[in-house]
């Protein structure tokens, strides 16, 4: 293929993905944002007023970056994962692609890209709604939008590993439940690592998210408890091993052809 | 002389065991060539290792030993660039089904990199040609069985291949339906199309193809023209084994039975 058929071919991938998440946005965009008004009424909002402030802001706009990227992530993530696990088992229509002259790193690129516009519309959405619960000036919109692709890039790659990887439908909603959440609650979205003791702030460390919403909270409001180069060093990190492992997965076949 | 549409050497498959199943050599070693402008049937009883064949050459399969040319090209060398000159029925549905089947053949076309605006009024071309016009902005899942089978038809022409693989694509399909697809095959083959065909019902490969193999556990029992094949047929055997039906199944029925 050359470069202006492989294009077409990427783009064919994202748009058939793209128009599918539009098409059922009462499954892929509604549950998001109401589960973030929820969590604003009721940790912002409501619990908020009594906590005060979080290292020099409202404690509503300290939870916004640590909630804008539980969005992010968990979307991403099933997005991907979802997809290829469906294309997989329900119809066989991967077939469609593989039997085509389409090259493995733009199957994955195609994919990714499907999950990177869920999570970052999402993303979009969620810190939309918490302008209704509280003000934000955007402290560096550049950190924003990169932490936002970044994070959306690293997990919608991790989904589609574990989407070509699983062999049914709970090996697609484990992750999610048991890895996923708990990191993202552990990695600080409700409170700064500074205010936990010293084991529990040490293992906080280990988890990745807790860099994310770092860097995307110094974008949003300044604050960071680690450099956030630190940061966007593991997101790099994280990507580029996540992106080797798709890659091989589709090129070998491991988990998709016979 | 051009290079041949495909050619098989030493192919062999073993799936390996998993979850409590037993492995199984699928593959033991076949060999075939297709020529350009043929109309090829591989013919076999259900497990003969006929749709493994054609996964490893359409790139579903992982073969384990042997090559693969398809066009002169080296699947193990340019899986890509092979995949290029192939279209693909399978025999399974493998279908998006809550996808309108406009979308399911114009996608198709653009995996293959071909844009949209030359990928529709080919889809609508196809579509017309396969009876399926009427249903273009339906979605798969409302068709019946051979609707489906059509427009998997349609989505494997859609990149205009010059060699296509067709596994029991009239399984399941009317009679009348399977003599318009015999008559839309042949008229492919008239175009220059080289086609593979697999298929249980022994008179549609006898009415079209001009070549056949026979493959029987993993093995090639058989390949020659088919005026050679049908050249064999012994009359006399057949009445003495009080066979009834046509001559290219009595053969079948001789080369596959257990020994």
């Amino acid at each position: 293929m050359n470069a202006y058929q492989t294009w077409v071919s990427f783009y064919t991938i994202v748009r058939k993905d793209v128009v599918r998440i539009f098409r059922i946005w009462a499954q892929t965009f509604l549950p998001s944002v109401v589960t973030s008004v929820l969590y604003f009424v009721i940790f912002g909002a409501f619990l908020g007023s009594r906590i005060g402030e979080v290292q020099g802001v409202p404690y509503i706009s300290f939870v916004v970056p640590g909630l804008v990227m539980l969005a992010v992530v968990t979307n991403s993530y099933m997005n991907t994962s979802f997809t290829m696990f469906m294309s997989k088992f329900f119809g066989r229509n991967i077939d469609e692609i593989l039997v085509s002259p389409t090259p493995p790193w733009v199957i994955v690129a195609g994919y990714i890209a499907g999950g990177m516009v869920r999570g970052v519309i999402i993303g979009v959405l969620v810190l939309a709604v918490s302008l209704f619960f509280t003000h934000l000036a955007i402290y560096n919109i550049f950190a924003v939008i990169g932490f936002l692709l970044l994070t959306s890039l690293v997990f919608s790659v991790a989904g589609l590993v574990n989407g070509v990887y699983a062999k049914s439908i709970d090996s697609i909603n484990i992750v999610p439940t048991f890895v996923l959440t708990p990191l993202v609650y552990l990695g600080g979205v409700f409170y700064s690592a500074e205010a936990l003791p010293g084991f529990w702030g040490s293992l906080t460390k280990f988890d990745p998210v807790f860099y994310i919403i770092n860097g995307f909270r110094y974008g949003l409001l300044g604050i960071a408890d680690v450099s956030i180069w630190f940061s966007v060093g593991i997101l790099v990190g994280l990507s580029v091993l996540f992106l080797a492992i798709a890659i091989y997965l589709i090129k070998t076949g491991l988990g998709l052809r016979q | 002389m051009a290079d041949a549409a495909l050619i098989v050497k030493d192919l062999e498959k073993t799936y390996a065991s998993q979850e409590g199943r037993p492995g199984s050599q699928a593959l033991k070693g076949v060999s075939l060539t297709v020529e350009q402008g043929d109309f090829f049937a591989l013919l076999g009883p259900n497990g003969a290792g006929k749709s493994t064949l054609i996964g490893i050459v359409t790139g579903l399969v992982n073969k384990t030993g042997g090559e693969v040319h398809v066009h002169g090209v080296n699947i193990d060398e340019s899986p890509e660039k092979a995949r290029t000159f192939i279209g693909v029925v399978p025999q399974n549905m493998n279908l998006d089904y809550f996808g309108k089947i406009n979308d399911i053949v114009i996608n198709q076309a653009g995996y293959y990199g071909i844009p949209r605006a030359v990928a529709i009024p080919r889809t609508d071309q196809l579509f017309k040609d396969l009876g399926l016009y009427e249903k273009r902005n339906d979605q798969a899942r409302t068709l019946s069985g051979g609707m489906m089978r059509r427009l998997m038809i349609a989505r494997a022409l859609i990149h205009q291949p010059q060699f296509l693989i067709l596994d029991e694509p009239t399984a399941g399909v009317d009679v009348e339906l399977r003599r318009s697809m015999w008559d839309y095959l042949t008229k492919l083959t008239k175009a220059g199309v080289t086609i593979l065909l697999t298929t249980h019902y022994l008179e549609e490969a006898e009415q079209l193809a001009n070549k056949v193999a026979i493959i029987n556990k993993g093995e090639i029992v058989l390949n020659d023209t088919m005026q050679n094949v049908l050249a064999m047929h012994n009359e006399e055997l057949a009445a003495k084994e009080g066979f009834r039906g046509g001559k290219l199944e009595e053969i079948f029925i001789q080369m596959t039975k257990e020994k």
